[in-house]
């Protein structure tokens, strides 16, 4: 069980807080620790809004063994409203009603179990707005 | 004897937030499948509600409760407390609570709790809401009910156990959309279903599922409620009763003296199921949803064991404001995705892959 992982992400996962460079204002997700643009180690936790288009996506068939129950799912590039593009699992919406830039907005899903006696991992998912 | 519960200080409701996966199958379906579709004029309800393969009492708590913020308009961290009744906890040890509070920013200053109580874990995790913030303890309390629930294949269970999900916030009257008037709880031991620790599915006692069980104990909590409050039925705007069925809360309605019409609003089972602890409060959260200014609500859970609990709130004008800050209950109702009962069956872990 890779619970250090889950407890260490759990900020990015549960709330999509990426980083903001003090320096140059880059925004930057998953968090860094140096700016890549400016190279500044002036970096402070920056949290994301969660709403988004499509850039681009792929429908999997074959997954990792943690996503069979999804099978199929979406996962996607997005493009979030403050900038950055990250990568993620599209839900509540069927492979053949994705487009590119259909909006998104975040929500919290079921990423994966580790076996019915390990722990659940929890965290952001993307789905067309429900209002 | 005081049989009524008030708080010290009056509290309310001062946000409310509902949530429904979208998955729907139909009992015609369920019918056809396991007895040839012989009752199909006799259906319990029309269709019920289902998780998505990524969907859990944790996940649909979270935007249940996160309706319910964006109505109260208060910051996560000013709740003390986080109180999750349900059957269904993800869990056997380790609090759904925790995780609620840690994705919405409530954690850390917080207390949270699972309760369970079989469909009524929601209303009594909105009592024990009440019974913080009324005494002055907190200013805020978070309480939700909400489960995903589970049935035998073949059982008639199939055919209501759904899955919701509704979350009230609780505080000071002066920020309530809804103002408690009083409260009355009622229980008893009666064996009329239960599920024992590590079986996947419940057992129902069949003759005490009706009278000694859900009537005994919602007419019980809703005729004293009113006995002690002095109030009759015409005294009431809309009336929420637990809802296993459409058939239970409309027999209960006409025995305490109610109209039909009364009942309406809050009757969300022919179109949900029975989503267990979250029955109750999604009625709640759509009377809310078109309540005027002075209604009148009286609400009852029901769990099985049994008990059930009562509560009576006057809508303040505050309704009119907060309540499209957050998606309606019928966006949900409304929001649905058909399902076949090869894929109910595959979501809700009904069918054996072979692994351990």
């Amino acid at each position: 069980m890779d619970l250090p992982r889950i407890w260490r992400l759990k900020s990015q996962r549960y709330k999509l807080e990426g980083s903001q460079c003090k320096s140059c204002q880059k925004l930057s997700f998953p968090p860094v620790q140096v700016c890549s643009d400016c190279r500044s180690q002036e970096i402070e936790p920056f949290r994301f809004a969660g709403k988004g288009s499509v850039y681009s996506f792929s429908t999997v068939y074959n997954p990792l063994t943690q996503f069979t129950e999804f099978v199929p799912y979406v996962v996607a590039l997005i493009d979030l409203a403050e900038g950055p593009r990250i990568t993620a699992q599209l839900t509540d919406v069927k492979p053949e009603d994705v487009s590119i830039g259909m909006k998104v907005e975040m929500v919290i899903r079921k990423i994966s179990e580790q076996s019915d006696k390990g722990a659940i991992v929890y965290g952001y998912k993307f789905r067309p707005p429900i209002k | 004897m005081k049989r009524l519960l008030q708080p010290t200080r009056e509290t309310g409701i001062v946000g409310y937030g509902a949530y429904i996966p979208r998955c729907r199958i139909t009992a015609k379906e369920i019918s056809t499948i396991w007895r040839g579709g012989r009752d199909i004029d006799n259906l319990p309800v029309d269709e019920i509600s289902l998780p998505g393969p990524d969907e859990d009492v944790v996940t649909m708590s979270i935007e249940a409760a996160q309706n319910a913020l964006l109505r109260a308009g208060i910051s996560p961290d000013e709740i003390r407390a986080v109180y999750t009744g349900s059957e269904s906890h993800p869990y056997a040890v380790k609090t759904t609570g925790t995780l609620i509070a840690e994705v919405l920013d409530i954690a850390p200053h917080t207390s949270a709790a699972d309760l369970q109580f079989g469909c009524k874990a929601g209303s009594e995790a909105l009592l024990a809401g009440v019974g913080l913030v009324g005494s002055g303890m907190a200013d805020y309390a978070m309480a939700l009910g909400v489960d995903s629930a589970q049935a035998r294949p073949a059982d008639e269970l199939e055919y209501t156990a759904a899955a919701g999900a509704a979350a009230l916030i609780l505080g000071p009257a002066t920020e309530a959309v809804a103002v408690l008037e009083g409260a009355y709880s009622y229980v008893t031991d009666t064996p009329d279903f239960f599920r024992r620790a590590y079986r996947k599915y419940p057992e129902h006692g069949n003759r005490f599922t009706g009278d000694p069980g859900y009537f005994k104990h919602i007419q019980a909590s809703i005729s004293t409620l009113m006995e002690e409050m002095q109030l009759r039925p015409e005294d009431i705007s809309a009336l929420v009763l637990h809802q296993p069925n459409e058939r239970f809360p409309r027999k209960a309605a006409k025995t305490l003296g109610f109209s039909q019409t009364q009942l309406e609003t809050g009757l969300l089972a022919r179109k949900l199921g029975n989503t267990y602890s979250s029955s109750a409060l999604l009625g709640l959260t759509a009377v809310l949803d078109s309540a005027k200014p002075g209604d009148r609500i009286l609400m009852a859970g029901y769990g099985a064991g049994a008990g059930s609990d009562a509560f009576c709130f006057v809508v303040t004008d505050r309704i009119l404001t907060m309540r499209d800050k957050a998606p309606d209950t019928h966006t949900y109702i409304y929001r649905t995705l058909p399902v076949d009962y090869l894929t109910y069956a595959r979501l809700k872990g009904k069918i054996n892959t072979g692994g351990e």
